[in-house]
């Protein structure tokens, strides 16, 4: 039987993250084809209670200590680290996310295993698994090989789906007992996002911006075609940055992930990190004036055309049609 | 303060990225590159620090095109000294690249009041974000996707981004190393008079320091264009054309 | 009866006037002496090349005034008033003369009887538009006109001077030292009307009229360098020593520079001598605030306001600095940033200057220092940190600029390969805007249809640097320039022609070339030469009515109006004026870098809005012609936003120029 799997399972606020059931899928079908087994971890008191809902694993090691909670990446990766070293793993999955960030690298540090970030994809090949790594803003794809199977791999939320690593059935449960070192990052509060105006996760209809809306003045535009439409606007990082809509409306690995009916990305060119808050959207349709914008390449609908000259017609249009 | 900012070049993805005859790299004729965005931040912040706190910017960076420039830029927007170590950044990962950055940054004892601030992370950072494994070759604590830090009593205070809008306050012993995503300001405008007169004034300091022994820790297969994957259909003509089609779409999709 | 020989106060008439001129003259030089002073703490500037050029402008421009006439109702009465006061100034400094040096074998003035009959018809002209003026201050006052004191004082001055002539001139008549006739007709009509008083009183009176007369007009000598009416003063050396006389219009070069001028401007000191003696010269007439499109719009930028408070903050802290006066900053305390970011560099404050101060440049400077401290909006910083790396503003890859020409059906020299006649200069809009790209290739047609021998640069073409330059980031200027310069020179053509006008006037006139500067047309010009020499393949002939648009730095700075309008003719086309044309166009609000940025403050209405409006004033003209590609998004946009979608067509002149030859 070859080296166990492990699964970093990403909780906050007591809550799984969509991202441990995409790793938990993932891994199955990783363990599957090497005939491994499936070891989900949970670190932190807070995070002790969610074992029953990791069915997928095949046993969920538990390492319940308070100092887990909200730890930063260099505790999360020691205990990680103790806890594959107990179990013999050669194979840990872990979230390419904010909260889990920096954890896979720090336990590379520590293992001197290699490490595939940004993974988009991943299949066994015999005893090797072959990876597929999302680089340069999404423009390129790099397929790595872990001949022995041995390393660490980055999931990008979102590129596995979280169904196939759900399950109604209950895992063992085994607490370890991980070192513990007196902190030297330490939780001190959350800072809420400030009460948005609208509620971007709860529209149904979404008018997504990006750089291509250039200015200010203009996001005026994707406000009128959204009224027009019934929806909101949203936007992805730079213009938030710009100050040009609150942080509420931002969509992506920082803001809010969003599965509207239809999202429409104007002026978007589909950098990962937005992608990641919108791709589950039921109908995506783009427009950009870069036909090899990668946004284009996981849309439903594209438009090679200038966002700022459509707007307005499409506006007048949709009213138009209804009447 | 005592504060480094390391500085990477990328390939610049305004320009079109084609894949090599080999399959697995990137073709070196069209790439040009520049500051990996998030370092450009880290910058900002450094500097930010320095004005408000007092203390001294060191920025450095590996060998790569238009690295220069790069470097006397940041003297020009205020930097203190710059540092190149002339080994090419090309070709090597972020593990050899963090060993050769902590060969210089360890070399001597650090001041208590350090802070090491590259960017949270890179476009092409397939073998794991920089931050990291630099805390670990210093042993130093590290914090990532940070978008704020406010230096008190000898540690520091900073904001890290989650998912959602949602953001964190925590508590940093120094030195330390934090992965930034974000200043409180945008980064700084310098004209080209400044840089200019920087390039004439100031110097780049070379520290050579031995090239890493793996310079990669991964092999890859192959490097294509994510072109293949279900490309939208796609909808031609004016943008009038454009309205007219769109509507028949969302009016498909029972939108309207 | 001399005047001058009466007893005051115990002192002969000759001493006092004597003290009273050494202290008039003395107070006046002594001003003029500060003034100059604050003139010399700016920074050196030569305006001294050309001198004979600049007496000719100087001449012009003063004695015959024909900027003050752009203005029709103000035009007459100042050129009246104007050599009224030159005429009325030397009779007087001849009274003062014969005064003064009593052996003088000359006559007083008012014993020449056609100078006499000048000075009485003068002073009742005078009264009469005194009368007017007061009562156009009093009850129908403009929005524009600054109520002062400064203006009340003066009319005050002006009436008592004018009086004082007409009694005295009475008063010598009843005291027997003159006699009434026809030269003398207010004098004799007062004469008669007071031939009751006794000859001694009237003497005695006529006497103490020119006494009056003297005293009020050296309290003016003293009175004018400290009031706006400087203007008399100062402005014929503004105008001897305006830049226009030898530079392109709008320089913003600093010739015999002795400090580095690209840091611009944060103190008062850190301005020209020229830009400082543009505010003692203004005479705040607010020609220039009434043309700005910034000033229209409701932005606060005011040209006039801002020359004048300039000055203003110079005269106190350079002469009379109160406590807390040297802590005021010159950009934020006296001008704010938002103003100086609102100027759209159209010339057409310059263009109206009756007295050719030099706003432009002026901001300019103040802009340099600006970006010199990185004070720079979010969107202009993103804009330049674009134009430094890929060398154009949309932040694209310089490999795409010619991407227009790959659907353009047409192959298109490279210029850099081959030798072109024409080296066409696309700029950044034409070649990277959407809305634009289609026009261009149209106009690719136009010339490859006619004929011309044409090529590009293709990705080693950079933007021209119009718009960085007057950001204030004239590092970045030059640098585009040099590549540019670099590129050209490894091209082989004979002329430039440029799509954009910010291009064609920065390749023109901004550009050293070292001495082999190349003939650069406008695409327009290049149209109506291929149209006159009948090489335009016009199939057929448009009709209708359309209206022309002049960009600014087409007709404003270099002057080009007739050749796009007589291309428009040469289709069929009827052109017809808007109120506001040629040198008076009204800027679209895209200049300057203005393009770039946002309004900080809400304004009232956008330039281009403003212009759509006027356009659609006009009866039955369906289209507005722009010859620019920023026009064309500007006023498209406008169209849209003032809701005169089905009523007015922006087009490119080139668009009809292929129609024309489908």
């Amino acid at each position: 039987m070859a080296n166990p799997i492990l699964v970093l399972a990403e909780q906050l606020r007591g809550g799984l993250a969509d991202i441990t059931f995409e790793m938990l899928g993932a891994g199955r079908a990783l363990a599957g084809a090497a005939g491994a087994p499936l070891y989900a971890v949970l670190l932190g008191r807070e995070a002790a209670p969610l074992a029953p809902k990791l069915g997928r694993a095949d046993k969920v090691f538990v390492a319940d200590h308070p100092q887990l909670d909200l730890a930063p990446a260099g505790a999360i990766a020691a205990a990680l680290k103790s806890v594959m070293d107990q179990v013999g793993a050669g194979l840990v999955l872990v979230g390419c996310t904010n909260v889990s960030s920096g954890i896979g690298s720090l336990l590379a540090a520590k293992t001197g295993l290699p490490l595939v970030n940004f993974c988009r994809g991943a299949k066994a090949e015999g005893g090797a698994l072959v990876f597929t790594s999302q680089l340069f803003g999404g423009k390129i794809l790099s397929d790595v090989k872990l001949a022995d199977g041995r390393g660490i791999a980055c999931i990008y939320p979102g590129a596995f789906p979280a169904d196939a690593g759900k399950s109604e059935a209950t895992p063992p449960v085994e607490k370890v007992d991980v070192p513990v070192e007196p902190p030297a990052v330490v939780f001190k509060k959350y800072l809420e996002p400030e009460a948005g105006d609208v509620d971007i996760t709860k529209q149904s209809i979404l008018v997504g911006v990006g750089r291509g809306i250039q200015t200010r003045d203009n996001v005026q535009l994707a406000e009128d075609l959204a009224l027009a439409l019934g929806g909101a606007v949203c936007a992805s990082r730079p213009v938030i940055d710009q100050g040009w809509l609150p942080l509420s409306r931002q969509v992506g690995k920082s803001g809010m992930s969003v599965r509207p009916r239809v999202y429409l990305a104007l002026g978007i060119s589909g950098a990962p990190e937005h992608w990641e808050g919108m791709q589950n959207s039921r109908c995506i349709i783009a427009v950009n004036t870069d036909p090899k914008a990668p946004i284009f390449d996981g849309s439903h609908y594209g438009a090679v055309c200038d966002v700022l000259e459509l707007l307005p017609v499409l506006t007048d249009k949709i009213k138009a049609r209804k009447g | 303060m005592n504060l480094y900012v390391l500085l990477k070049m990328v390939p610049d993805t305004v320009e079109e990225l084609n894949v090599a005859a080999d399959g697995k790299s990137l073709d070196a004729e069209f790439l040009r590159f520049k500051l990996s965005d998030p370092d450009e931040y880290a910058l900002e912040q450094a500097l930010l620090l320095k004005e408000q706190h007092g203390g001294s910017v060191t920025v450095v960076a590996l060998d790569a095109p238009e690295v220069d420039d790069v470097l006397f830029t940041a003297l020009a927007k205020g930097a203190d000294r710059a540092v190149k170590i002339p080994i090419a950044q090309a070709g090597l990962g972020t593990v050899a690249a963090a060993r050769v950055l902590a060969d210089f940054l360890g070399s001597a004892p650090f001041a208590p009041d350090t802070l090491v601030l590259p960017g949270s992370q890179a476009i092409d950072d397939l073998e794991g974000e920089l931050a990291p494994f630099l805390a670990a070759a210093l042993k130093l604590p590290y914090v990532g996707v940070v978008c704020g830090v406010t230096p008190a009593n000898g540690r520091v205070t900073v904001i890290k981004e989650f998912a959602g809008g949602l953001r964190a306050e925590f508590d940093v012993t120094l030195p330390a190393v934090l992965g930034i995503q974000s200043a409180e300001k945008p980064p700084r405008y310098v004209p080209v008079a400044k840089v200019r007169a920087v390039m004439k004034s100031a110097q780049i300091e070379t520290v050579d320091l031995p090239p890493p022994a793996r310079p990669g820790q991964l092999e890859i297969e192959r490097t294509y264009k994510p072109e293949a994957a279900g490309r939208a259909e796609m909808l031609e003509g004016s943008p009038d054309e454009v309205a007219d089609k769109l509507v028949d779409v969302l009016a498909k999709i029972s939108v309207i | 009866m001399n005047p001058v020989n009466v007893s005051i106060v115990g002192l002969p008439g000759a001493l006092v006037l004597w003290l009273l001129a050494v202290v008039a003259f003395g107070v006046f030089a002594y001003r003029i002496r500060q003034l100059v002073g604050l003139l010399r703490q700016g920074r050196y500037e030569d305006r001294f090349d050309r001198p004979g050029k600049r007496l000719a402008h100087a001449l012009k421009n003063v004695l015959l005034q024909p900027r003050i006439f752009n203005e029709r109702a103000i035009g007459l009465p100042h050129f009246l008033i104007f050599w009224g006061f030159v005429l009325y100034a030397t009779c007087f400094n001849w009274g003062l003369a014969r005064g003064l040096f009593p052996f003088l074998p000359i006559p007083f003035p008012d014993e020449v009887r056609p100078v006499l009959l000048f000075l009485e018809l003068f002073s009742v002209i005078v009264l009469i538009a005194l009368v007017v003026a007061l009562a156009r201050r009093l009850f129908y006052p403009p929005p524009y006109l600054h109520l002062s004191m400064d203006a009340n004082l003066i009319l005050l001055f002006i009436g008592l001077l004018m009086l004082s002539t007409l009694f005295g001139s009475g008063f010598r008549i009843v005291a027997g030292q003159a006699t009434a006739s026809g030269w003398a007709p207010i004098g004799s009509r007062l004469a008669a009307a007071f031939a009751s008083v006794p000859k001694e009183t009237a003497a005695s009176l006529a006497t103490a009229m020119w006494w009056l007369h003297m005293t009020v007009v050296l309290a003016f000598l003293v009175y004018l360098p400290y009031s706006k009416h400087l203007h008399l003063l100062a402005s014929p050396f503004n105008v001897f020593f305006s830049q226009s006389v030898t530079r392109p219009a709008g320089d913003l070069g600093v010739r015999g520079a002795k400090e580095d001028f690209t840091a611009g401007a944060a103190r008062w000191q850190e301005l020209t001598w020229k830009q400082l003696l543009g505010g003692f010269s203004c005479a705040e007439c607010g020609r220039c605030d009434r043309s700005c499109p910034a000033t229209t719009a409701g932005s606060p930028l005011q040209p006039q306001q801002m020359i004048h408070k300039i000055k203003e903050h110079m005269v106190h802290t350079g002469l009379a600095p109160k406590n807390g006066d040297h802590e005021l900053k010159l950009i934020g305390d006296v001008l704010t940033e938002a103003e100086i970011w609102a100027c759209t560099m159209c010339m057409s404050c310059m263009n109206r200057c009756a007295v050719w101060n030099e706003h432009v440049p002026l901001l300019v400077a103040l802009r340099r220092h600006l970006v010199s401290q990185g004070l720079v909006q979010r969107t202009v910083q993103d804009m330049l940190g674009n134009l430094q790396r890929y060398g154009n503003s949309f932040g694209k890859s310089d490999r795409m600029r010619a991407r227009w020409t790959q659907t353009a059906g047409l192959k298109i020299k490279d210029a850099r390969k081959e030798a072109v006649e024409y080296l066409w200069f696309v700029g950044d809009y034409a070649s990277y805007d959407p809305r634009c790209e289609s026009i261009t290739r149209t106009t690719a047609k136009v010339f490859a249809q006619a004929g011309l021998d044409f090529g590009l640069l293709y990705e080693a073409e950079r933007n021209a640097g119009n718009d960085v330059r007057r950001v204030g980031e004239e590092g970045l200027f030059e640098m585009l320039r040099d590549k540019n310069q670099q590129a050209l020179g490894k091209a082989q053509f004979k002329k430039i022609v440029t799509t954009d006008p910010h291009s064609y006037h920065t390749l023109k006139n901004e550009y050293p070339w070292n001495g082999n500067r190349p003939e650069v047309q406008h695409y327009t010009e290049v149209l109506h030469g291929l149209s006159q020499a009948d090489k335009l393949p016009l199939k057929r002939k448009l009709a209708g009515r359309v209206t022309y648009h002049d960009p600014c730095y087409l007709g404003r700075y270099n002057g080009v109006y007739d050749a796009p309008r007589e291309v428009l003719r040469a289709l069929g086309l009827e052109v017809v004026e808007m109120p506001r044309n040629r040198e008076r166009s009204f800027c679209c609000g895209a200049g300057g870098g203005r393009i770039w940025m946002e309004d900080t403050e809400k304004i009232q209405e956008r330039p281009a809005e403003n212009r759509i409006r006027e356009a659609v004033a006009l009866p039955g003209v369906p289209t507005f012609v722009v010859a620019c590609p920023k026009d064309l998004a500007m006023f498209r946009d406008a169209v849209k936003t003032t809701g005169n979608e089905g009523k007015l067509v922006v087009k490119d002149l080139a668009e009809l120029v292929a129609e024309a030859m489908e």
